[in-house]
């Protein structure tokens, strides 16, 4: 195992209000990082900082630093850091294109123009997040009409075109049936090993199935961070222990 | 009085004052159409004018219109399209940017006179264009600016905040986010503004006065520096500063001034609705 993500001394400011306090903490090669937390704990404002989609916001800053492999990203081309650090919303928000033109947005704004390449890509994609086979006579129709489950499955792919080194989940399943839920997880599953997954979520249950190591967010804090089944089972910080076993949240 | 019967009362009332509003709409076009329809002919469209106005055609002054609202059109689209994207999509909320809308706003309330007499100070007078097509155009198209970049401000706010998240994150960059995941979407809107503006451009006759308007010249424009007849200033002359003229040519061109602004707007409305026919969801 190697280290991908390290994260020294963050802290995240909106104007005048801290979100995140001195968070340190690595994330490893190809591993699946769950972080739970409570509303306003600062979890998805760290998910957006991977890949700098906090910038957006007229009023953030932030200070410390955050590398990926041996870069800070603040020196990577922010077009390129977001082509490697893909993120899937809470909310599946296809784009109002085909699903064919939803996968290979992200390759065509980097120059690829080859029909016989992005044909590829799809099948590839689509296969991967386990859509091909319920997509593949309508790739030319409009994103729009899939389901719920199935738009965030596309999202999914839409994220893999993009040939991404790390996948960021920020809820995703929170606007999702429970059916649809559990093909989302599947999808996480089968990805495991093979991206650096960093998965946000309220659903506590989730983050026990699906993780390899979890960490423990409150109120912009990082209460504590270990393997998923030592935080389930044995948390050393009795606030951990009450919100996995449900008692405050 | 039951809740019945204030309920019809209002309902009756909101009805008579909406048929209120269509009714000068009905009674215009119903007296040009009866008075100057007799008029229509290929001779008077197609032709040159004659003996003082009294026969032949307006075909100088429809063209001249042509000219002109192309010209403006051709001026301030690309100009409000582009300030309006700066505005939604790059400045920030601040004194500079608060000033510059509410110049937009400013600019929309100025009479149209002065914008004619803006026209001939700077570009007749000033730039040295003379009383040209050329200046008329960029007269009324300065006068159309504002509707169109609020039109076309409000056509991009209205695309979802999510199309260009998603783009972002996906790696686009800014530009290549506006470029395809924000301005195809907001095209309907934007051509209604350019709608609007058409019909205001093709309409009026102050800005045109001291610009362009020639108030009898039967023959066509050759170049952007010709004076042209146009058709609100003529149907402006032949009602009021020259007796005599025929009753069913002065309704005859308010007439084919209608038409055309109809024929414009119908084509922009085509346009509209093939680019939301596109747009699928």
């Amino acid at each position: 195992m190697s280290t991908h993500i390290a994260v020294r001394d963050l802290c995240l400011y909106y104007g005048r209000n801290c979100v995140l306090k001195d968070l340190s903490l690595e994330i490893q090669r190809n591993e699946i990082f769950t972080i739970i937390g409570p509303a306003n704990s600062g979890k998805s404002s760290f998910l957006q900082t991977l890949n700098r989609l906090n910038e957006l916001h007229a009023e953030f800053r932030k200070t410390g630093s955050v590398t990926l492999g041996a870069e800070d990203i603040d020196t990577i081309d922010v077009e390129q850091l977001r082509a490697r650090v893909g993120i899937v919303f809470a909310l599946p928000f296809p784009l109002p294109l085909s699903i064919f033109d939803n996968i290979t947005y992200g390759p065509r704004m980097h120059g690829i123009r080859q029909k016989t390449q992005m044909t590829d890509l799809v099948e590839r994609s689509l296969r991967e997040a386990y859509l091909w086979d319920e997509v593949k006579d309508r790739l030319h129709h409009p994103a729009m009409n899939l389901s719920g489950g199935q738009q965030q499955r596309l999202c999914i792919a839409r994220v893999l075109a993009g040939q991404p080194e790390v996948i960021l989940f920020d809820e995703p399943t929170s606007g999702l049936d429970p059916i649809s839920t559990a093909r989302v997880e599947e999808t996480m599953m089968v990805l495991r090993g093979r991206y650096t997954i960093v998965l946000v979520t309220n659903n506590v249950a989730q983050a026990a199935r699906v993780g390899t190591r979890t960490a423990f967010f409150l109120m912009g804090e990082m209460v504590e961070v270990g393997d998923t089944k030592d935080v389930f089972t044995r948390p050393s910080d009795s606030r951990t222990d009450e919100y996995v076993t449900g008692k405050f949240g | 009085m039951n809740v019945r019967t204030q309920q019809r009362i209002a309902v009756g009332f909101l009805f008579f004052c909406t048929v209120l509003v269509v009714l000068p709409v009905l009674v215009i076009l119903g007296i040009i159409t009866y008075k100057g329809f007799s008029a229509l002919s290929f001779e008077f469209i197609f032709g040159m004018p004659k003996s003082g106005m009294n026969a032949g055609g307006i075909f100088p002054a429809l063209l001249g219109t042509i000219y002109l609202v192309t010209g403006a059109i051709l001026f301030a689209v690309p100009l409000g399209v582009l300030s309006a994207i700066y505005l939604v999509e790059y400045s920030r909320d601040n004194a500079i940017s608060r000033l510059i809308k509410l110049a937009i706003v400013n600019l929309a309330g100025v009479p149209s006179v002065v914008y004619g007499l803006f026209g001939l100070g700077v570009f007749v007078v000033f730039l040295g264009f003379g009383v040209s097509i050329l200046s008329g155009s960029l007269t009324l198209g300065i006068m159309i600016l504002p509707v169109i970049i609020t039109a076309s401000r409000e056509a991009l706010e209205s695309v979802p905040q999510s199309f260009r998240i998603v783009s972002l994150s996906l790696g686009a960059s800014r530009w290549q986010t506006i470029r395809h995941a924000v301005l195809p979407h907001a095209l309907p809107g934007i051509l209604t503004g350019t709608i609007l503006g058409l019909g205001r451009a093709a309409g009026e006759t102050a800005p045109i006065l001291f610009t362009v308007a020639a108030f009898y010249l039967p023959r066509l424009p050759e170049s952007v520096f010709d004076q042209t007849m146009a058709l609100p200033y003529h149907l402006y002359v032949i009602s009021t500063q020259v007796p005599g003229i025929r009753e069913d040519f002065r309704f005859g061109t308010a007439l084919v001034l209608l038409l055309l602004v109809l024929i414009l707007n119908f084509a922009a409305i085509i346009l509209r609705y093939r680019f939301r026919k596109k747009k699928r969801w």
